[in-house]
């Protein structure tokens, strides 16, 4: 689902602000005794950005996270926030905004208070901060409940009082530490519009940690794509997904097929592979090296697919179908391909009636993939 | 739909084995509450005729009263004294791992598995060597180490039940370390700090077997004042007092219980 587009108009503070450098990481390494969480992360992010870090668990994403909030000390490397060097700084000093998972309201204090407690610290006036709260909380669409003890409100709406605490005191920086994952599916849909919608009004550079793909595709500026405590790769959404330069993220983002094909030759910037006598073209960027002829991996997405008569591409036998509204998912026994399972994501309700369960096929690509050097065995 | 003969009998004797539980737990609090209206000069029970005149003795007799300041004073400082210490060990223990950490908490949970008269004895030992012995220090001294378990136990409870992510909120809104602690540890971490407290200074208030070894005349607790009228006298005013002690108790749970929730003090509510 693409992220819905603000209205012009809106963008113009991200769009003033979007050639200075809001975040910097430079070689960011963190070890937890003989483990290292963050393998020397570099990463520069632009201010005003919806920047997200996405990996699976145990990926260096919320390690990442609590040295940029000053909550762990790195072991090596330097972290800048708006050209500031950040290192040393205590978390206190930071003026960095942090939703947390489980929200970490102040139990004992009301929505109110939750929300002023940053400006109160900073000694701001009373009169000042009752305004700024109050502010706050319509724009959080809470303006009736600044009396209200976090434990008397949902989910969504303990969020949203999660984010007022947070930009109230203008961070320079907001990050957002899973923060979908307790709400059920419904709610997390629109929650996730309405941050993206407050966090492009008020232009604040967004850091925002999850494993879950879909979540990173719709509402990220850009993603940093994380394992194993290193950046595998950073770039819009659509970069991530067409042009994954790295075999985990091609894996990690979205659905893919892996077939195996061999490369044919290369012109510039693109190669063509061959997989079951059909072409397909790729970048060559992630086959240098490689002589024609050489085997390669290609990662191709289901929508990419295409099934045929036997005979032409990879043969196949259809397993199930899978109803979708818009689409059929198709799932074809492959033994060629990689877990001997393709997907082929074939639009509109026909194909079912074309491809019965049990029939022999090909599939072919139709679009380009990615190819990637066969794994070392 | 009636349930078989054979699960209804059952139920009932379910219901009477829990009776007879619960009736054996009440039963000497019952015995000693209905002695102490006795009428007569006689630990007797049933008693025979009813009066009030044991309590009227109780609250006379001097011993009791000097007894009953002591085990105050006693009381209120060995908890205060056990509730500071006890929080710095239960925030230490819980905040920093250092080497030697399971011993230091196997030493500070360790009066549970000394006997209590063994810890009298040895501070009556000791303080005999310089010239301590009949002072209110040796009774507190003893006391802070009796109930510094207990104390250090609720208050690390309540630490582990503090999200600690709570206290990372407060310093990323840029409170300093001084101000998360005041406006948001200490809150919420009171209840479990006035329960310790609580035990604690019933506990103190009660002790018996270690007071026995440390105090002298001037500084004898209740408890013992208690023993030593229970050897030269046999009539029903321990049993008054014994009401006295059972009401007041359970008045300051009920408090205590209502205002702070004790429930949560007492028990690991999740892991961080």
């Amino acid at each position: 689902m693409p992220a819905e587009r603000i209205p012009p108009g809106s963008d113009a503070p991200a769009a003033a602000a979007a050639r200075r450098i809001g975040v910097q990481i430079d070689g960011v390494t963190k070890r937890f005794g003989a483990f290292t969480a963050l393998h020397e992360a570099w990463l520069k992010i632009e201010q005003g950005t919806f920047m997200t870090l996405l990996g699976p668990s145990g990926c260096g994403k919320t390690t990442l996270l609590n040295l940029l909030a000053g909550f762990l000390e790195a072991d090596g490397g330097e972290i800048f926030v708006d050209g500031q060097l950040m290192t040393e700084t205590p978390p206190y000093a930071r003026e960095i905004g942090v939703v947390f998972q489980n929200y970490a309201l102040f139990p004992h204090m009301n929505v109110a208070r939750n929300v002023g407690y940053g400006l109160a610290a900073r000694g701001v006036p009373k009169r000042e901060i009752a305004q700024r709260v109050d502010e706050m909380l319509a724009l959080v669409k809470l303006a009736d409940f600044g009396h209200r003890k976090p434990k008397e409100l949902s989910g969504g709406q303990q969020q949203r009082v999660a984010l007022a605490r947070a930009l109230v005191i203008r961070p320079k920086l907001l990050l957002l530490d899973e923060p979908f994952s307790a709400l059920d599916k419904n709610l997390r849909g629109s929650m996730q519009v309405e941050i993206k919608e407050i966090q492009r009004r008020l232009g604040v550079t967004t850091i925002f940690v999850t494993h879950d793909q879909s979540e990173a595709l719709s509402m990220s500026d850009r993603i940093a794509v994380m394992s194993a405590g290193r950046i595998r790769q950073v770039g819009t959404p659509d970069e991530i997904y067409r042009r994954p330069t790295d075999r985990f993220v091609a894996a990690f983002v979205g659905d893919v097929n892996v077939l195996p094909a061999r490369l044919e030759r290369r012109q510039g910037d693109q190669a063509s592979v061959l997989v079951g006598g059909v072409r397909a073209q790729v970048p060559a960027e992630t086959i240098e090296g490689l002589a024609p002829g050489a085997a390669v991996d290609l990662f191709v997405r289901p929508d990419a697919l295409a099934i045929g008569e036997a005979g032409g591409g990879v043969p196949g036998t259809i397993a199930a179908h899978v109803y979708q509204g818009s689409h059929v998912d198709m799932v074809v026994d492959c033994p060629a391909a990689a877990g001997g399972r393709l997907l082929v994501r074939v639009p509109g309700t026909e194909a079912p009636g074309l491809w019965p369960v049990g029939r022999v096929v090909g599939i072919g690509p139709t679009a380009g993939g990615v190819a990637f050097p066969p794994e070392a065995a | 739909m009636r349930r078989p003969l054979s699960h209804r009998l059952l139920g009932l004797a379910g219901r009477l084995a829990v009776a007879l539980v619960v009736a054996f737990i009440l039963l000497p609090a019952v015995v000693v509450t209905l002695s102490a209206f006795n009428d007569k000069a006689i630990m007797s029970f049933p008693p025979t005729g009813y009066s009030l005149r044991w309590f009227a003795r109780a609250f006379s007799y001097k011993d009791f009263a000097t007894g009953f300041r002591n085990g105050l004073i006693i009381t209120a400082f060995a908890s205060t004294l056990a509730l500071l210490v006890g929080t710095g060990f239960a925030f230490a223990l819980d905040r920093y791992s250092f080497r030697g950490k399971r011993t230091l908490e196997a030493i500070l949970v360790s009066p549970l598995v000394i006997p209590h008269f063994t810890i009298g004895l040895g501070f009556l030992i000791l303080a005999a060597q310089i010239q301590a012995a009949r002072t209110f220090a040796l009774v507190i001294a003893t006391h802070v180490v009796l109930v510094l378990p207990f104390v250090m136990r609720s208050v690390y409870v309540s630490l582990r039940n503090l999200d600690a992510r709570l206290e990372q909120a407060a310093a990323s809104l840029g409170a300093r370390p001084g101000r998360a602690l005041v406006t948001v540890t200490l809150p919420l971490l009171l209840p479990g700090l006035v329960s310790g407290w609580l035990f604690a200074a019933i506990l103190s208030f009660n002790e018996f077997t270690a007071s026995l070894f440390v105090t002298a005349q001037a500084t004898q607790t209740l408890p013992v004042a208690m023993y030593n009228y229970v050897r030269e006298y046999a009539d029903p005013t321990l049993a008054a007092l014994s009401v006295v002690y059972i009401v007041v108790t359970a008045t300051l749970l009920t408090i205590a219980n209502r205002f702070l929730g004790l429930g949560k003090v007492l028990n690991v509510e999740h892991a961080r």
